[in-house]
């Protein structure tokens, strides 16, 4: 099992967002979740991050089968956590090959694997933009600055692809894109799931999961999931909306 | 603000140690016994002793600037040793003679007085208080007719140069502190580039001050004949005491035609601790003349220390189609505060200037970016571009920009940008989530702020910036 959360609530600014989750991801599934705006969706990805913001009042979350909740932001990412952002932030003149390099370097020198120096990552590098159909010229980059929306999330999945972490969850990174990008972004996802990863989307449409197809679909509201189903439960939410499953205001 | 941004700007500093060497002052205080005192102890020539004289009588008249964007107690100028120097024990023939006390000294900062041991292709004046300790290479570079010696040397062995430049480019009379420095200064560079000749090696100079109390107040002169060019660093330390002490320079640049010079700086002086007890006042006038055609001169700053910076490297641009640069990153800590910039005054045709500044706040600090752009009614086609940024970490910090912008011809280019950021949560949790701790992640950050200006500095001295950036602000972050 790699993520098990039970019954976790969470609160920012005072005010209590996540009223217990309960949420089990093994690896090689993909799951969705879904839900209308200030439903908790981003929140749960947030608190699971561990954003200094966000504060845990109760429940567990476990990654495979260690207590995360204790660990710090990076000690997740290094667990093999990653989070793609919903506002993917600028770093004015540092380049993206350097970060994702600084970022691939602190990961293999925490598994004890050895650090590549600047040309062997290169060549991986290369490799991995592939996944995400980018120009090489966009590594020369500073991180983010200037990107189009569509460039940034395109950007959030190539550092996934060269992080290789065991669960991704991916905050909304279907909003803002034109269908080329979305296309271009759910076939990047899609070639690094594998039977020993998972992915968690978190979205409010179900146009991303025609091309990412999901094992599970969690229907989120008022900080609670409210359903789980298969692929079809989202088919379902397009056709009829979110009203029916809401719980009473 | 997050844990991680609050610890990285609280590293100790690591020069300020005290060297025990014997050293011989003048009793402290200022008036014009101490002034000749100075200048026979140096055994100056008249002419000389009248400069000092002359500037010591307008400064008399002066006052204090009190613009600068800082606050400090009033400085008892009677209070100040001006002149003071390890006691020589003899005549040193070569560099194998300095006092091996002063040798180490140099070597725990990084500045080995063995020519063959220095960084190579670099050739180093050091200045220990009030004197040149020793100056390497210099008889290499006298092969091709470049002087480059202390000060005092010059005024021995080269009086003609020295008396036809010095005060050429910055008058006695030209502000509070250079009156000040023109009367008792009492070391320093000098670097002459004869015409045609690009210096082969970076010319370096590394200051440091020594004995508590004691004020430094070098002079520095660079002069580049036609067609010459220099690239010239300056590098400074001091240890900590918990008085405060005056540092201020003067530094006169001659380009005549087509001749180039780059001068960097990185500047490290005590800043005083945490609660801002101790530190030097630097309170610096840098010019650059671009006095020929085609002539440039490019002003490279990193400055981290003292307790209070006042210091506006500037280009006066006189001959036509003349170029002056100023790149610099100001990084101010718990309570430093630094009030800093540059003056471009544009006088020949087509003259050209650009500036960048980066200013880091960080702690209960204060930065303030304060510039000039003047065009004078006969530069026509000038142009300038000046950029200036700001980054706050933390939220007790201060940054200020104050352009000043004074067009009189109407065909002048104008161009200014400005922008402020802070080292926000956002981007310090994307770090964090990439398994990127909180020190590499401001490290990088911070270095991504100060790229247009590092690409600036020579080699060694980006590398060495580039690590005094992350120790300054060790522990600033978080």
């Amino acid at each position: 099992m790699l993520l098990e959360v039970k019954d976790l609530r969470a609160k920012v600014a005072g005010v209590e967002i996540l009223k217990g989750i309960d949420l089990t991801v093994h690896a090689g599934e993909v799951h969705a979740i879904m839900g209308i705006n200030g439903s908790g969706k981003s929140t749960l990805s947030k608190v699971l991050a561990g954003h200094p913001d966000y504060h845990v009042t109760g429940g567990t979350a476990s990654f495979e089968g260690k207590d995360m909740l204790t660990l710090e932001p990076e000690e997740r990412a290094r667990a093999g956590l990653f989070l793609a952002f919903q506002y993917p932030v600028e770093i004015p003149g540092v380049s993206n090959s350097a970060l994702l390099r600084l970022a691939y370097n602190s990961l293999q020198t925490h598994r004890g694997l050895e650090e590549l120096d600047p040309l062997e990552f290169e060549d991986l590098v290369h490799e991995k933009i592939k996944v995400v159909e980018m120009d090489p010229s966009f590594l020369g980059r500073s991180v983010n600055e200037g990107f189009s929306g569509g460039e940034k999330k395109r950007n959030e999945i190539l550092q996934m692809a060269v992080l290789e972490p065991k669960l991704a969850i991916l905050d909304e990174t279907d909003s803002g894109l034109d269908i080329d990008a979305l296309r271009i972004v759910a076939n990047g996802v899609n070639s690094l799931l594998t039977s020993d990863n998972a992915v968690v989307m978190v979205t409010h449409y179900q146009r991303l999961l025609n091309y990412i197809v999901p094992d599970y679909v969690h229907v989120m509201d008022g900080g609670r999931i409210v359903r789980t189903g298969g692929k079809e439960l989202a088919l379902e939410l397009e056709a009829r909306g979110y009203d029916w499953l809401r719980v009473a205001a | 603000m997050s844990t991680a941004l609050h610890n990285l700007v609280n590293q100790p500093y690591k020069h300020g140690f005290v060297t025990d060497i014997e050293s011989e002052s003048v009793p402290k205080g200022l008036n014009e016994d101490v002034i000749r005192m100075i200048s026979k102890k140096k055994a100056e020539p008249e002419w000389l002793l009248e400069f000092r004289l002359q500037a010591y009588r307008h400064w008399l008249t002066m006052k204090e600037p009190d613009w600068a964007n800082v606050n400090y107690p009033k400085i008892d100028f009677q209070e100040i040793i001006y002149f003071s120097q390890p006691k020589p024990k003899k005549q040193l023939a070569s560099l194998d003679e300095v006092d091996p006390e002063l040798r180490r000294t140099f070597e725990k900062l990084g500045v080995p007085l063995h020519e063959q041991k220095l960084m190579t292709g670099v050739a180093v004046d050091v200045i220990f208080d009030s004197v040149s300790v020793t100056t390497t290479y210099k008889a290499k570079l006298a092969e091709i007719g470049i002087i480059f010696c202390s000060f005092s040397e010059a005024v021995h062995d080269y009086p003609e140069l020295v008396k036809q430049y010095l005060g050429s480019v910055v008058p006695t009379g030209d502000n509070f502190y250079a009156a000040l420095n023109s009367a008792v200064f009492t070391d320093g560079s000098f670097c002459f580039i004869p015409k045609g000749v690009k210096c082969p090696m970076d010319l370096s100079t590394y200051f440091r001050i020594n004995t508590e109390g004691s004020g430094q107040f070098e002079r520095t002169l660079i002069v580049a004949e036609e067609g010459a060019s220099v690239c010239y660093l300056e590098g400074c330390t001091a240890p900590q005491f918990d008085t405060n002490q005056l540092h201020a320079a003067v530094v006169e640049l001659v380009a005549l035609d087509n001749a180039d010079i780059k001068y960097s700086t990185v500047q490290n002086w005590y800043a005083g601790d945490e609660n801002g007890k101790g530190g030097i006042y630097n309170f610096v006038t840098k010019r650059g003349l671009c006095k020929g055609i085609n002539s440039k001169i490019s002003w490279t700053q990193v400055e981290t220390g003292s307790a209070i910076t006042w210091k506006y490297p500037s280009c006066v641009l006189l001959g036509d189609n003349s170029t002056g640069e100023f790149y610099s990153v100001a990084l101010t800590n718990h309570l430093q505060q630094a009030d800093t910039g540059t003056k471009m005054i544009h006088v020949g045709k087509n003259t050209r200037s650009k500036i960048i500044s980066k200013g880091i706040s960080a702690g209960r600090s204060s930065n303030c970016y304060r510039g000039m752009v003047k065009v004078g009614s006969r530069a026509t086609g000038a142009r300038n571009y000046s950029q200036c940024d700001s980054m706050l970490i933390g939220d007790r910090c201060e940054a200020s920009t104050f352009p000043t912008i004074d067009v009189q011809n109407t065909t002048a280019t104008i161009e200014h940008e400005a922008s402020t950021s802070k080292i926000g949560e956002d981007q310090m949790f994307f770090f964090s989530q990439r398994g990127i701790d909180s020190e590499e992640a401001i490290s990088m950050i911070i270095n991504g702020f100060c790229k247009d200006v590092f690409v600036h500095l020579p080699m060694e001295f980006a590398v060495e910036a580039t690590k005094l950036l992350g120790l300054k602000l060790e522990g600033s972050v978080g």
